[in-house]
């Protein structure tokens, strides 16, 4: 799998056809097999003969996030779960995580289109790839993993942290391809410098950075620092992990989507009308080829816009621009998914907060910090400082346990935060793009 | 014998105090003893004033969070030693200080320290029967 896989040059009508296909195998099986779908089917007046075109995909319900909250865990798996064989998870909007399962035919598909990503991306077998994304729940380790070894590169699983020893192990082992978010690749910058390593003493040739927003001229410190050249990855849990879509080295310009397995759609997001090419909008996935978790019109709240304008690698696969924003109010703090209602979620479990809270999120340095304001009210304030300490550090604690990021808490005077007529301003986020 | 203190919380930004001091005295209130306790982030403000009722409802009407604590104050001996024998004795009895600060002088001569025990009844009871004089919020209210 060196190179060009050969459906990635195919012609439109060649692609189409094929999506075609999926789509309608796919839409016949979830009507069949998962009693969600065929309700919302059913409330939409649609049965799977209905699907003739590509363009009758727009006459299907759309799947969010609270209809995988509404049938947490498992409910809308496909498969008996002796089937399932892996289970990852992603922040949900409140308390309880998303979660996503994979079959056995997941895990090689899943293993087969991060390893195109990453050929893509430039990397190839004898290609030391050392893989910064964290190993766990989260699907940025083990996906890259699987890609990376799918592709016959040799993967150094180092997992997130620790920064000196990281940066050792790449100058020591001889990694030549970096896997990180731009923010961890822009920490370890750091760290090397203070450890008085020159980009000069490593072999790093490419990186490939994801899971969070980055701004071009964070691209250029990345390059410059780390003397790579840095590419875009784009993924997430629900529609498989990393391996949804990739920049090829080429070009650069904007990501290609394997649109044989995830047939993405640019929708209005008021009017969750289908929006033609070029057209900024919320970027939606149908997965056409997942067994264990297909998804029908995912919904992914991030903005993008699609082109079919030829790239100049030879790709015919349709691209995405990189991501500009979310359709809600999602916050990306180094790398880990926050919605401010789990933040709520956390406070009110703490006896005595007030309901009144806001979520500063700056950078210090290259990396991103998250305050939470939280109002001081008489039912926890006894006029003892460790009363008050107490109470900050049970925040941070649960809101550590529960997203799975640390945060500082402020304490500040009742009324302080604004109270803003309808919608409360929840975020403010000073982190400069 | 305790007296009643007001404790209020101080987000750390400039100008609290100021507003605190200037809501009391709008209202008349005569601040006795104070003292500042602060954290990289935030500090707590504890007074003793003439008419706690009435500071504790205009500095809520004034927005700050408010809380009423009782505290024990001992007339300390204005002499080397003074306030090293009502803490041995506090020591000796088995019982913690958790904040304590100082008052204006006496009539007698005597200072006035005021203080917040981990067991406020244990240690008032203690300090009576050692024969150390509480001072009574009449007395410290006194102007």
């Amino acid at each position: 799998m060196i190179g060009i896989d050969e459906i990635e040059t195919l012609p439109r009508t060649g692609i189409e056809s094929i999506q075609l296909q999926r789509l309608q195998a796919l839409v016949t099986r979830v009507y069949a097999s998962v009693p969600p779908y065929r309700k919302k089917m059913e409330q939409a007046g649609i049965k799977p003969e209905d699907i003739r075109t590509l363009g009758d995909l727009q006459h299907l319900p759309f799947t969010t996030k609270e209809d995988l909250r509404d049938n947490y865990p498992y409910g809308l798996f496909t498969v008996p779960m002796e089937d399932v064989i892996r289970l990852h998870a992603s922040s949900g909007t409140t308390g309880k995580p998303t979660v996503v399962g994979y079959t056995m035919t997941d895990i090689q598909l899943w293993s087969s289109v991060m390893a195109r990503c990453l050929a893509m991306a430039g990397v190839h077998r004898g290609d030391l790839v050392h893989n910064a994304y964290g190993y766990g729940l989260f699907t940025g380790g083990l996906g890259a993993h699987y890609g990376i070894e799918a592709l016959g590169a040799t993967v150094i699983p180092v997992s997130g942290g620790n920064s000196k020893r990281q940066i050792t192990i790449m100058r020591d082992f001889g990694s030549t391809v970096l896997l990180s978010t731009p923010s961890y690749a822009l920490n370890l910058a750091d760290a090397m410098q203070d450890a008085g390593i020159d980009p000069g003493d490593l072999k790093l040739r490419v990186g490939i950075h994801g899971a969070e927003p980055w701004s071009v001229n964070m691209r250029e410190e990345v390059e410059r620092k780390l003397g790579l050249r840095a590419v875009d990855i784009y993924g997430l849990s629900e529609i498989i992990g990393p391996g949804v879509a990739m920049e090829c080295l080429h070009s650069r310009q904007g990501m290609h989507i394997l649109e044989d397995n995830f047939l993405p759609e640019i929708i209005n997001p008021d009017t969750l009308e289908t929006q033609p090419l070029e057209t900024e909008g919320e970027l939606v996935f149908t997965t056409l080829t997942k067994e264990a978790l297909p998804l029908i019109r995912y919904r992914t709240k991030d903005i993008s816009r699609l082109t079919l304008k030829p790239c100049d690698c030879g790709r015919s696969l349709v691209r995405m621009a990189k991501v500009s924003g979310r359709s809600d109010d999602m916050l990306i703090i180094r790398g880990v998914n926050v919605f401010p209602s789990q933040v709520e979620h956390v406070l009110m479990g703490i006896d005595g907060v007030e309901p009144h809270y806001q979520i500063e999120v700056s950078r210090d340095g290259s990396l991103d910090v998250m305050a939470v304001l939280v109002e001081v009210s008489e039912r926890v304030f006894s006029g003892e400082i460790k009363v008050l300490e107490r109470l900050t550090r049970s925040i941070q604690r649960e809101i550590k346990d529960m997203l799975g990021v640390s945060c500082q808490v402020r304490l500040v005077e009742p009324r302080s935060i604004q109270r803003s007529e309808g919608k409360a301003q929840r975020v403010i986020d000073r982190r400069a793009q | 014998m305790q007296v009643e203190q007001i404790a209020v919380f101080l987000e750390n930004k400039s100008g609290r105090l100021a507003k605190i001091t200037s809501i009391l005295a709008a209202n008349d209130i005569n601040i006795r003893a104070l003292s500042v306790a602060d954290t990289a982030d935030f500090g707590i403000l504890r007074l003793i004033v003439n008419h706690v009722g009435k500071a504790q409802e205009v500095l809520k009407k004034g927005g700050f969070t408010v809380s009423k604590t009782d505290v024990v104050a001992v007339a300390v001996p204005d002499r080397v030693g003074g306030l090293a024998e009502v803490l041995r004795a506090v020591t000796e009895g088995g019982y913690n200080v958790e904040y304590m600060y100082a008052y204006a002088h006496r009539a007698d001569g005597s200072a006035v320290m005021i203080f917040r025990f981990d067991d406020m009844p244990g240690a008032v009871a203690m300090l009576k029967e050692k024969d150390f004089t509480l001072v009574s919020s009449h007395e410290i209210c006194a102007t």
